[in-house]
């Protein structure tokens, strides 16, 4: 365990390395991607700073982008590593408090993707696994296949324009307007209110959720389906299988207690890598249904071409991503006893 | 043998492999419909220009916001531009970059994955930690990092969808190098004094062509979603350039009322995507011997 949790820090090193390079490498000029003209007369305005000259002198030193490359690498890594995701020159916030707000929100959110894909998508595949090629297996088929062709954030729009536009149903945001959230506990509305029993916010905040989630776990959902049927198609041909059956075990114990713990290893694996693209789509997902998260805050600053936040937080995503797989390494040893880390 | 002779030979092997990989692939329903529809969309992209009724860009304002009607199959958008023409130019652009992006990452990735498998060693190591790294990196995040450092625009988008694919290219590559350049025919041609650049390019790379064959198409539909969805954001192709994703965004706004303005290009989005991995599926399995029943 304590190697896998070495391991982790080269590829932390090497994310840092890339960000630095796309940041303050490849630009012509740094510094303009950092401040912004409209950004500065924002600044003047609001009275904080003098003059142009004056914001980009204090951005520069700032970020040693008067210094040899690599003296800025090692202040970028020190700024990352004290927290310090630079400020919003449009807002003048900091991008890591901003950040850490809507942290919650966004996990909130995964978490409900998470659970969507992997019980359907697990689901899915058992069956279609035990009815191959039978008419349900074609049609997990097709629906797997049009979910990983589906664009998100067009799935997003369909389902908020049939059920909420057109039906009434659910909800936009993360909490009905004027509904006082619950006390803040985690920050996950629908566990806070499991916590605080208060069931008003419960209800209310769970049926924002479901849609939302559903949108972006369909995609994963449909991978996960696929992975899981042929897993357990492989596992159902072994000899321990042939064996229980022998024994008179009934089909349902053979799937459900044998076969299917032995076939979910590749799911697991599979929806480890599933949240990076769970990451990526939260970005179009949140800004469809007004989730106030980290992606509908990059996509904000993504339109006022506001470069900070976008930094910061595809830094806090990517970060999260591996954190998520080192979690998902450590499920292994669980499910499979053979499998052990240093 | 002569030379010319040899490689006629060599054509009509190729031919027969063709016809037997065609032969197995239409067997398969859902491939052939995928197929169907990749070719139906590169007759319009190429035709765009005289399959549209009307001009993609010209702004009508007297029908703004009109429902499909036989006059405008999809209806037209918020600033009377007529959708279903706006979809078909959206073709052309879609193929367009989402070729140019697989193209551009499987070349990088071919090259290097080839370079790292044959030479080995010291190279092999670091090209493969460079690809851990990319691998590590969920490539829509760092499309977006991409994108919005180098600004608005194809070139920009280009580049952007390709970097996360060329490390799963080299991966692949390098992969099968390894695995034919300890057969024996390669040692035939280095004892018959070929050189390495002839052996990587004339005697490895046909023979793992099919992998990359398979990735590459599910690749395109992977990119026509990804370029989709970067414009979407407001970070790819811009208004007023009719592209599927900066089409669905600017229907965003009149969902409640004017669905067909977003629903249409993503329906387009939608379809294009589906076909090439259906293709791409049923290349696999044309391509895979031990499937061939």
């Amino acid at each position: 365990m304590i190697k896998r949790l070495l391991l982790a820090f080269p590829s932390v090193l090497g994310i840092l390395v890339i960000t630095f390079v796309i940041s303050r490498v490849i630009p012509a000029d740094p510094l303009k991607l950092l401040v912004t003209e409209r950004g500065m007369d924002q600044m003047i305005a609001s009275g904080g700073s003098g003059s142009y000259q004056s914001i980009l002198d204090v951005t520069r030193h700032k970020y040693g982008l008067d210094k040899p490359l690599y003296e800025q690498f090692i202040l970028f890594v020190w700024l990352v590593l004290h927290g310090d995701l630079g400020t919003s020159v449009l807002t003048g916030r900091s991008v890591t408090a901003e950040l850490l707000h809507r942290f919650p929100a966004t996990v909130e959110l995964a978490i409900g993707a998470m659970i969507i894909s992997l019980v359907l998508g697990v689901l899915v595949g058992v069956v279609a696994a035990v009815k191959r090629n039978k008419p349900i297996d074609h049609v997990s088929r097709a629906v797997a296949m049009s979910g990983a062709s589906m664009p998100v954030f067009w799935l997003g729009l369909l389902l908020l324009y049939l059920f909420y536009f057109q039906w009434g149903l659910f909800g936009l945001g993360r909490i009905t307007e004027g509904l006082t959230p619950p006390t803040h506990i985690t920050g996950l509305y629908v566990l806070d209110s499991l916590l605080t029993g208060n069931t008003t916010t419960l209800v209310d905040s769970f049926s924002h959720l479901i849609l939302p989630s559903f949108t972006l776990g369909f995609f994963q959902m449909a991978l996960i389906s696929r992975v899981t049927r042929s897993s357990l198609l492989d596992v159902l041909t072994q000899d321990y299988v042939r064996a229980l059956r022998a024994r008179g075990l009934s089909e349902r114990v053979v799937i459900y207690k044998h076969a299917l713990r032995n076939s979910l290893i590749p799911t697991v694996t599979m929806s480890g890598i599933a949240f990076g693209s769970i990451l990526g789509g939260a970005v179009m997902t949140e800004t469809i249904f007004a989730w106030p998260g980290i992606g509908r805050y990059a996509t904000d600053a993504m339109m006022t071409l506001d470069y900070q936040p976008i930094l910061g937080s595809v830094i806090l995503g990517v970060l999260a991503y591996l954190f998520v797989n080192l979690i998902v390494d450590l499920i292994y040893t669980v499910l499979d006893p053979r499998i052990r880390y240093g | 043998m002569s030379k010319l002779s040899r490689s006629f030979e060599d054509l009509r092997t190729s031919l027969a492999e063709l016809k037997l990989i065609y032969h197995f692939y239409r067997k398969s329903v859902s491939a052939m419909a995928g197929m169907v529809v990749i070719v139906a969309l590169v007759f319009v992209a190429v035709l765009a220009p005289w399959l549209s009724p009307y001009d993609p860009y010209e702004i009508d304002l007297s029908s703004r916001l009109m429902a499909p009607s036989v006059q405008h199959f999809f209806g037209t958008d918020s600033a009377g531009r007529d959708i279903f023409s706006r979809v078909l130019f959206g073709t052309r652009i879609s193929l367009e970059i989402a070729i140019g992006i697989v193209l551009s990452g499987a070349c990088f990735g071919t090259l290097f994955g080839l370079a790292s498998g044959y030479v080995g060693g010291r190279f092999d190591l670091l090209i493969m930690r460079v690809t851990d790294i990319f691998l590590a990196f969920p490539s829509f995040l760092l499309a977006i990092l991409l994108a919005a450092t180098l600004g608005p625009g194809m070139r920009s988008l280009l580049i952007s969808v390709a970097m996360p694919l060329w490390p799963e290219y080299a991966r692949l590559v390098r992969g099968s190098t390894l695995s034919e350049k300890n057969k024996e025919f390669i040692e035939a041609a280095v004892a018959s004094g070929e050189n390495s650049v002839s052996i990587l390019f004339r005697q490895i790379l046909p023979n793992i062509i099919s992998p990359l064959v398979v990735k590459g198409t599910i690749d395109v539909g992977f990119s026509i979603l990804a370029a989709a969805g970067l414009s979407f954001l407001g970070l790819g192709i811009q208004a007023p350039t009719p592209e599927w994703g900066a089409m669905v965004s600017a229907g965003r706004s009149f969902i409640t009322t004017q669905i067909w303005i977003a629903g249409f290009p993503g329906l387009a989005i939608l379809l294009a995507t589906l076909a090439f991995n259906l293709a791409g599926d049923g290349f696999r399995d044309a391509l895979d011997p031990k499937l061939r029943v």
